[in-house]
């Protein structure tokens, strides 16, 4: 049943950046960065996890979940650590998705080559 | 009339003579395919949790997004995502499968420039700024959570 | 005295040969039937994007010469240019031929630029065989100027498709062929338009500009064109041609069209049309030259547009400059 929510709020976090796009015609870089901005928000408000727990993937696999994931690793870090916390656990925490992209990325960019969409 | 009184009335005519697209088909679709893509991965993510009872939820997130970073990195590859993205827009943006078809897609344009200088430079022309507002704004948000 | 924008042209310099190749897609347009040589495979045996516009532009040139029954050692100079930095297409393909270059850069004004040029040097009588010649490449454009092709996002309605496509024509002293009779070289022209989307609306100022100028020069009316046709506004840009015309008292009526708008079919999705040095380029020298020679017109007025555009200058918020020449291209007597 919770993929019922799952479908909404995830469609819902997409439809707001399509929103965005006819809005004010801004390009796929400003839409990521803004959603990761919002996720690091949300996060530090503590709004996050609110969400998660009934929206889980709905939240997690927009790219906000991303921003979020960067904000707990620091916050986390720095109530472990102290100050150093803050420079190393929001990529500690997001270190897997960042590391997968670029190896994926290398690897299908030396196989493939770019084709032109008709 | 002056220049800049000139380009000003130019540019007001230009806004409104653009042809008003209908948002709705695409609000529409954006809204499917970003709900797919996100029970894609629940369902992922389920599908871990159940093949390996013990695995942590973090590390089976861990596992998902990286699933799905990896086949949005293939249909790329192959020229399929661009196709979703022509309908979807938002729906296939958002997701963190449009930060992999965005570091992805300047990867395999710009190889012929060479592996160090097209490539693997190229690679951050959009997921640059993302990581880097991402980075800076949690390590502020760290910075504030010292203090309170 | 007053400054010079319209010359004419009194030995009438004549179009000799002309020759269009274009890309897959461009190869089911409504120009399908017109084309001397329409590629199978956008990257033309090439390994990158890069070198197959290089290889049209050279394919083309070839083509042209020998259409008008020359051998390339007969040329004397070489007019090229293109849409990449530093014209590479044409300055690279200008390897292979043994005459003189010069690289001309009006962006997709190119073909009208190259045109006005070649014409004033063959009428002064100081060359005898000028070819004149322009590309664009849809994915070599899209890079340059836009995204990677593989990026999953929406292009807006306003956008044009850069047509892939190459077009070369070679002017000379005498012959059989159109003949260029006069040209208006164009000022650059900014009305502070600055969305990189939306060409038709920059360069439709520059192309009422340039047009009121002919019409004042030559003492003309839209009326003693059989056709006047602009290269690259797209749907958008040449109804604002059209308003813009008519706020300045000059109706345009049946006989003016846009290549970019007539490019493409509707099921083509191509947006607002097609654009690119290319796009008037294979237009002129496919279906324009086929029609001056039948004999359907005997005078028209062609005048693509460009927008000098620079993603640097964009990016530092810049608005865009936009250029217009034109040529007037007469059926030779027989």
């Amino acid at each position: 049943m919770y993929y019922l929510w799952v479908f909404l709020i995830g469609g819902f976090v997409c439809m707001l950046g399509q929103v965005l796009i006819i809005k004010s015609n801004i390009t796929s870089a400003r839409i990521l960065v803004t959603f990761v901005l919002v996720g690091v928000a949300l996060e530090a408000f503590g709004l996050f996890d609110y969400i998660s727990e009934f929206a889980r993937a709905g939240i997690n696999v927009p790219i906000v979940g991303f921003g979020a994931s960067l904000a707990k690793g620091a916050i986390g870090a720095v109530r472990a650590k102290g100050l150093i916390g803050a420079f190393t656990g929001g990529l500690e925490a997001t270190a897997g998705g960042i590391a997968a992209a670029f190896v994926f990325a290398f690897i299908f960019g030396l196989i493939f080559k770019s084709k032109t969409i008709n | 009339m002056d220049a800049k009184q000139r380009n000003e009335a130019y540019n007001n005519y230009v806004k409104a003579k653009i042809p008003k697209t209908r948002p709705w088909p695409t609000l529409f679709y954006s809204f499917l395919v970003g709900g797919i893509i996100c029970c894609l991965g629940q369902g992922i993510n389920d599908l871990i949790l159940l093949w390996f009872p013990n695995m942590a939820q973090q590390t089976a997130w861990g596992y998902t997004l990286i699933i799905l970073i990896f086949l949005a990195s293939f249909l790329t590859g192959i020229g399929v995502y661009d196709k979703i993205g022509k309908f979807a827009g938002g729906g296939s943006i958002v997701p963190i499968t449009g930060f992999s078809n965005s570091i992805t897609s300047p990867a395999l344009e710009f190889k012929h420039e060479g592996i160090i200088y097209g490539l693997c430079v190229k690679m951050f022309t959009i997921a640059g700024p993302v990581i880097v507002s991402g980075v800076v704004a949690s390590v502020l948000v760290g910075i504030i959570y010292l203090f309170i | 005295m007053a400054k010079i924008q319209t010359v004419k042209f009194k030995n009438r310099p004549v179009i000799i040969g002309s020759y269009s190749i274009v890309g897959p897609k461009e190869g089911q347009g409504n120009f399908k039937n017109y084309f001397d040589y329409i590629m199978q495979d956008d990257r033309f045996g090439e390994k990158t994007y890069e070198q197959a516009e290089k290889k049209m532009i050279q394919h083309a040139i070839i083509g042209a010469i020998e259409k008008a029954h020359l051998k390339t050692s007969d040329v004397d100079l070489l007019l090229a240019g293109d849409l990449l930095n530093q014209i590479i297409s044409s300055s690279y393909a200008a390897r292979d031929f043994s005459c003189a270059y010069l690289g001309l850069f009006g962006a997709c004004s190119t073909m009208a630029e190259s045109i006005a040029v070649g014409a004033s040097l063959v009428n002064g009588g100081l060359f005898n065989n000028v070819v004149c010649s322009t590309a664009s490449h849809f994915s070599t454009a899209e890079r340059q100027f836009r995204f990677p092709l593989e990026l999953g996002n929406q292009r807006p309605p306003t956008s044009q498709w850069t047509v892939t496509g190459a077009g070369s024509c070679v002017l000379a002293q005498s012959g059989k062929g159109p003949i260029v009779t006069s040209a208006t070289f164009g000022k650059v022209i900014d009305w502070g338009i600055n969305d990189v989307n939306d060409m038709g609306a920059v360069m439709a100022p520059a192309a009422m500009d340039t047009m009121l100028t002919h019409f004042r020069d030559t003492k003309t009316t839209p009326d003693d064109y059989d056709l006047i046709v602009t290269g690259d506004l797209g749907k958008l840009g040449s109804e604002i041609l059209i308003d813009l015309m008519e706020d300045q008292g000059i109706k345009l009526g049946l006989n003016y069209n846009d290549c970019g708008q007539m490019y493409f079919t509707r099921e083509q999705s191509a947006l607002s049309g097609g654009s690119g040095c290319g796009c008037c380029a294979t237009v002129l020298n496919s279906f324009i030259m086929k029609k001056l020679q039948d004999g359907k017109y005997k005078k028209v007025l062609f005048m693509p547009t460009g927008a000098l555009m620079s993603t640097t200058a964009a990016q530092q918020g810049e608005t865009i400059p936009g250029i217009c020449h034109a040529v007037v291209i007469e059926r030779g007597e027989e």
